[in-house]
């Protein structure tokens, strides 16, 4: 049985709300980590057919495309119009994909609900941004490092799926996408190069949203 | 059959307007929103057979970001208005939504009364255990000992436990969901659409801006080790008894929905007049 992609993923977030108020620990979460976390959560299914793991590698690109959406909207609406711009280009990139794979399997529509319902191995779609990884003062850079992330997760995602696939035109196909993710990191990593980091004090914010602290 | 065929049925996009969300960057909101979406899309009802309902607050302002129906009304009174409209119209699809300080404490009373009609309708509530909108204010969910420049050292008040509030009051349907996890959250909406009488879903969802240790939930929400009972005694047992991240529907009852009756709004405004008629 194939192991459960994951890795541990530190947010970009987590940092400057760390620097502003500790993580508290309240009674509930202590009483809820006695619980594994995630646990139940399924490993990787090989799909049953090539029209099957099309439909699911469809999926994924658009709900990458419709998250990055989301967070471009909520950026534009915080007044973050580079990062907003990012995340648009992305969505685009994510769209463009999803479009290819349906051209490629010639469905004039979407694929149904019925041939996707995927047992992702954590709780979206491998190349979904998480929605809480975002914060309003975030940079270019730490939107590419967010995309790094997903390009990477995606990756492992077809690679064990190479791994663990019973049926040669699944295998095939996945190998296909995993060399494409790959080619996907590598250009984020360019793209990375190309964008400046964020200062340290980056999350600053002379007249923060919240007073409690 | 595995052979893909062309669909023309409705997609989360048919029900998302082109108003933009303007919750914090990182709201767990976001997600209920993409959830709700898809369990439309799911139950396959149209934007215009939905009639979405909301109070005050960040989580409130979800109708507007639907095509639907949406109704932004007064804090704390969505179930009461929910609830005429769905006596009035139950053709409708009638969604509430809204957040813990609305829910359970400005419109406590309602969620009650809202449970024991046992009217068709879902309501889903946005906990993050804080009033957001109004800027970190402890909600009746708030653990007593969070400890804020608002609430110094906690308030040292028992939280609110709204899944055996609604199992005791008569909910037909009680869930809790996880923000974190839209498609699960989805499938738990669809769920409770679907399901007759007044079904009700908890979703966790973090508010990143006032309670940032939210974030942690994602470690600590995880699927319910047991099956969905329509016993209320064992429902009762096991949200008594769980950690508070038991994700899942909790019980799903066949109690018989308020008889909203069909043809009733037929009289003439004059036929409602004379039964008032001194």
């Amino acid at each position: 049985m194939s192991r459960v992609i994951t890795g541990t993923r530190k947010t970009m977030t987590q940092k400057p709300v760390a620097k502003t108020r500790p993580v508290k620990r309240t009674s509930a979460n202590d009483a809820a980590r006695k619980v594994t976390a995630q646990s139940g959560r399924p490993n990787v299914v090989a799909p049953r057919s090539l029209t099957v793991f099309m439909a699911q590698a469809w999926e994924m690109e658009i709900e990458a495309a419709q998250r990055y959406s989301d967070l471009a909207d909520a950026l534009e609406t915080h007044n973050n119009p580079e990062v907003a711009a990012m995340f648009r280009t992305m969505a685009n990139y994510e769209s463009k994909h999803a479009d290819e794979i349906r051209a490629t399997m010639g469905w004039s529509e979407s694929p149904p609900l019925t041939q996707r319902n995927t047992a992702w191995p954590n709780y979206e779609a491998p190349e979904t941004t998480p929605v809480d990884d975002v914060h309003y003062l975030m940079q270019p850079w730490h939107a590419l490092q967010l995309a790094l992330a997903a390009e990477r997760r995606a990756e492992r995602f077809f690679a064990e799926l190479v791994r663990v696939a019973t049926v040669d035109a699944v295998r095939n196909a996945a190998r296909e996408l995993q060399a494409e993710e790959k080619e996907h990191v590598a250009l984020v990593r360019e793209w990375m190069k190309k964008v400046p980091k964020p200062s340290r004090d980056w999350a600053l914010d002379p007249d923060p949203p919240r007073y409690t602290d | 059959m595995n052979d893909v065929v062309a669909t023309s049925a409705p997609t989360p996009a048919s029900y998302k307007s082109s108003y933009k969300p303007i919750w914090c960057p990182g709201c767990g909101d976001f997600s209920v929103l993409s959830a709700l979406t898809k369990a439309l899309a799911k139950v396959a009802v149209p934007p215009e057979r939905v009639a979405v309902v909301s109070g005050i607050g960040c989580s409130s302002r979800i109708p507007a970001y639907t095509t639907c129906y949406g109704f932004h009304g007064i804090h704390g009174r969505a179930l009461p208005a929910a609830t005429g409209l769905k006596v009035a119209r139950p053709d409708l699809t009638v969604i509430v939504t809204g957040g813990d300080g609305d829910g359970y404490s400005i419109g406590g009373n309602h969620f009650l009364h809202a449970c024991r009609r046992n009217v068709d309708m879902t309501y889903i509530v946005m906990d993050n255990h804080v009033y957001g909108m109004t800027k970190g204010q402890p909600s009746p969910t708030t653990e007593p000992d969070w400890d804020s420049k608002l609430s110094p050292g906690g308030t040292g008040v028992r939280s609110f436990h709204p899944l055996v509030i609604a199992l005791a009051s008569g909910a037909n349907f009680v869930a809790r969901a996880f923000a974190g996890d839209p498609n699960g959250t989805a499938e738990i909406i669809a769920q409770a659409i679907r399901h007759p009488g007044f079904a009700f879903v908890e979703v966790l969802s973090p508010c990143v801006t006032f309670r940032p240790e939210q974030r942690e939930w994602k470690q600590l929400a995880h699927p319910a080790p047991v099956s969905e009972t329509d016993d209320p005694a064992r429902a009762a047992r096991r949200i008594m008894t769980d950690d508070g991240f038991n994700i899942g529907v909790l019980y799903a009852g066949s109690r018989r929905p308020y008889p909203a009756r069909v043809g009733a709004a037929k009289k003439s405004p004059a036929d409602l007049e004379a039964e008032f008629a001194l």
